[in-house]
């Protein structure tokens, strides 16, 4: 028990994806779509998607600031302000928002005139199905759609125009792409109902807010007045202006779900199983300390703030805050805090927007750790039928772990790329956490091959501070963990819930013992 | 005659403001979802910024422009006395005018040309925006032929519309009016009747208090430390979105 006696302590609905079991099949996107988006002026909206990296995602370019002024910044005193909106700039730039993404960054929304092949009539040609624009209704090219980047790694136009390769020399990008030595990843991507969120600071209409009890970031549709500002200062354009209703929306966690003890609908729809769901407490007084941190303290404050729920300090703080026993029981079984405080591996994404996201990735191994070498196979071919099919190149994609940790800093990916996503260019936090996830493999492969040296894994284990024991429990979460234990939902207690649409109070007065107003006031 | 210019000037005044007001806040708290500013920036963004820039701006200018004039007469003619600020006067709201008219027609022509635009355009988008170029049309008019209306709108208008507010309408001095000056008179009470029923509404929530709001908004739904408190069984505090 350390002397810290005054805490906020609040508690939030965080998540972890991981990255490794993504295998980009976009099932969250449409189990979103149809329960939330399938609408007039949201056809366009995902909130829920799946990005290609390195790619531009959705809309093009999101994370290139320059172009969408989106997130905080370090302001030239103290404190931290909104890059792109914000008190001055909102109320100035209301009438036309320089820094606001237009439909033509996301995609024009399209159907086809299926009817057009059973009703055209009887001519020489085969009828086909025009694609035509779900605004206007007229017939259109299709320039773009969702994730049209889907697995275009290399590409001129999506996967080297990345932002976050900015860093990066040119020889290190053009061995990223190289012919054969080619690897991508896929980034699921919802809101990350933030701590310090600049959807919420930005709205000029204060419609925007944070749900007390689980952090939850909401739009109220019948405060919007459509001002805006919330796509520019998102950073991670997460907010959507619905073109049809003037208002902007967003991913709701589906806390209708949740306040009926269901994972959300992405979550619940994963087919990889890469999603994890549970609370945190955090200590909502340190949250203006750590967004305004220094850039390279950012990462590092917003995972001090997350609280020990086992700590008796913590348990008394959150119990004086109104935190529900079995709120706090969740924060004790949360697969997100043992992802996250526990083992050290996940990362927010982009930390250095500011906006302390609650959503973490569990960064990817697989593409980064394989290494390509050349081969002489020409032993090898020699001994085969002439007319067997000869592949003229000698490349090894080589995922053997020979050499320990080597493979992790010659990866196929510079751990300076992995490092721009997911700790704002720090590439030790990250590489910590690939190693943890390389040593929980060759831990693994000894367990079930039993091909690795029990000397080697002990190495690797003692490097990252793992026991055998914490290897195992990281596996099971990670490969074995059923339902339940993916996704610990706390209670919402309906038998409270219910007071948050009436006030019991009216309703007893209302039946039988006929007064009402006065039962409220009695003993005050 | 009189019978419609009673009609123009007693009686639609007051039916507008009726509607207006009694419109306006039946909007707002019955059908909160239906006002928005219903911003196109998202469907075309370059051709809006040559529109509704010179647009809003010219428009409040214009506005308080005939709010000052309204409320501060006195101050006004005084002001006007001497004829150079009269033509400064004169000449920074007419320019401001015509900024509305050039804005406004830009943003119609963004409206026909733009497919997408008209996707999103209404009838009563349509019907809002002619009231408005015909007032903006009529008041450049005026400002040309009639000179000085910056004194004689306060001279004569002003106590006509301070007679209105006090519910003893002197109309003599409207009723004598030139035909261009009472349709412009009419127009700006069409627009007050029009704005319950249409997208106008936005300027009524212009949001002006974010600028004393704190920048993050937590919203409980129910006070859980109150419900825990043993000592309040009746508690007296209710649920934000009750």
């Amino acid at each position: 028990m350390t002397g810290r006696l005054k805490m906020d302590v609040r508690s939030q609905i965080s998540m972890v994806f991981h990255l490794d079991k993504c295998i980009g099949c976009h099932t969250c996107s449409i189990a979103c779509k149809n329960i939330w988006t399938d609408r007039k002026g949201a056809e366009y909206m995902w909130w829920n998607n799946v990005e290609t990296k390195p790619g531009t995602g959705y809309p093009g370019k999101w994370e290139d600031q320059k172009i969408y002024k989106g997130g905080w910044v370090k302001k030239n005193g103290d404190g931290i302000e909104l890059k792109g909106a914000g008190k001055p700039k909102s109320l100035t730039n209301i009438f036309h928002n320089p820094h606001m993404p237009v439909i033509d960054d996301y995609y024009e929304p399209f159907t086809y005139k299926y009817l057009d092949l059973i009703e055209s009539p009887a001519g020489d040609d085969q009828p086909t199905a025009r694609p035509i624009s779900m605004i206007t209704g007229e017939p259109m090219d299709i320039k773009m759609g969702p994730n049209w980047d889907d697995d275009l790694s290399g590409s001129p136009d999506y996967a080297r125009k990345d932002p976050n390769l900015e860093s990066l020399s040119p020889a290190e990008r053009d061995a990223m792409f190289q012919l054969e030595r080619m690897a991508f990843f896929y980034l699921p991507r919802i809101c990350n109902h933030c701590l310090n969120p600049a959807c919420v600071a930005s709205c000029p209409s204060a419609a925007i807010y944070k749900r007390g009890e689980d952090g939850i970031v909401l739009i109220n549709q019948s405060v919007c007045r459509g001002w805006r500002m919330c796509v520019t200062a998102c950073p991670y354009k997460k907010t959507y202006y619905n073109w049809s209703t003037g208002k902007s929306e967003k991913c709701i966690l589906c806390y209708p779900r949740l306040e009926a003890g269901h994972a959300p609908a992405c979550m619940h729809s994963c087919v990889g199983r890469i999603r994890y769901l549970g609370v945190l407490l955090y200590d909502a007084d340190r949250i203006e300390s750590a967004a305004s941190a220094d850039e390279a303290d950012v990462l590092r404050r917003q995972m001090d703030m997350i609280l020990d729920p086992f700590d008796p300090e913590v348990i008394a703080s959150a119990k004086s805050n109104g935190i529900a026993d079995s709120t706090i029981d969740a924060a004790q079984s949360s697969p997100v805090y043992k992802f996250v405080k526990v083992w050290n591996l996940a990362l927010p994404l982009h930390p250095e927007f500011r906006t302390l996201p609650m959503l973490f990735y569990v960064p990817p191994l697989l593409p980064v750790m394989a290494s390509v070498t050349t081969v002489d196979n020409r032993e090898q071919s020699e001994k085969m039928n002439p007319i067997a099919k000869q592949w003229p190149d000698s490349w090894l994609y080589d995922t053997s772990t020979k050499e320990l940790f080597g493979t992790i800093d010659e990866a196929r990916f510079p751990l300076r790329y992995m490092a721009n996503l997911f700790s704002a260019g720090d590439t030790t936090e990250i590489g910590d956490r690939l190693k943890k996830l390389m040593a929980v493999r060759l831990h693994r492969r000894k367990e079930t091959v039993g091909d690795i040296p029990e000397e080697t894994v002990k190495q690797a284990l003692a490097d990252t501070g793992l026991t055998p024991q914490l290897a195992d429990d990281i596996y099971y979460l990670t490969s074995l963990a059923k339902f339940n234990d993916r996704f610990v939902i706390p209670a919402a207690h309906r038998e409270q819930a219910i007071e948050m649409m009436e006030f019991t109070g009216d309703v007893k007065g209302n039946t039988g013992f006929g007064f009402k107003a006065g039962t409220a006031v009695r003993g005050s | 005659m009189n019978v419609l210019n009673t009609f123009l000037f007693v009686a639609f005044p007051y039916v507008a403001l009726t509607v207006f007001v009694v419109g306006v806040i039946y909007r707002y708290r019955q059908k909160g979802f239906t006002v928005s500013s219903l911003s196109s920036q998202f469907l075309e963004g370059n051709k809006l910024f040559w529109g509704t820039i010179p647009f809003h701006i010219g428009i409040l200018v214009v506005f308080f422009g005939h709010l000052t004039a309204f409320l501060l007469p006195r101050a006004t003619l005084a002001w006007n006395s001497i004829p150079v600020r009269l033509i400064i006067l004169e000449v920074t709201a007419f320019v401001f005018g015509a900024t509305v008219l050039v804005g406004l027609v830009s943003l119609m022509l963004r409206r026909i040309t733009s497919a997408r635009i008209r996707a999103v355009t209404t009838r009563m988008d349509i019907a809002i925006e002619l009231l408005l170029l015909a007032q903006v049309v009529l008041g450049l008019w005026i400002a040309l032929g009639y000179r000085w209306g910056a004194s004689w709108f306060a001279a004569d208008l002003s106590p006509y519309l301070m007679s209105l507010v006090t519910l003893g309408p002197e109309t003599e001095a409207v009723f004598a009016l030139p035909w261009v000056i009472k349709l412009h008179i009419v127009g700006a009470f069409a627009i007050l009747f029009m704005v319950p029923f249409t997208r106008l509404m936005h300027f009524i929530v212009a949001p002006l208090h974010y600028i004393v709001r704190p920048y993050q908004q937590v919203i409980w739904n129910w006070d859980r430390k109150v419900i825990r408190d043993p000592g309040t069984p009746w508690s007296r505090a209710r649920p934000n979105n009750n």
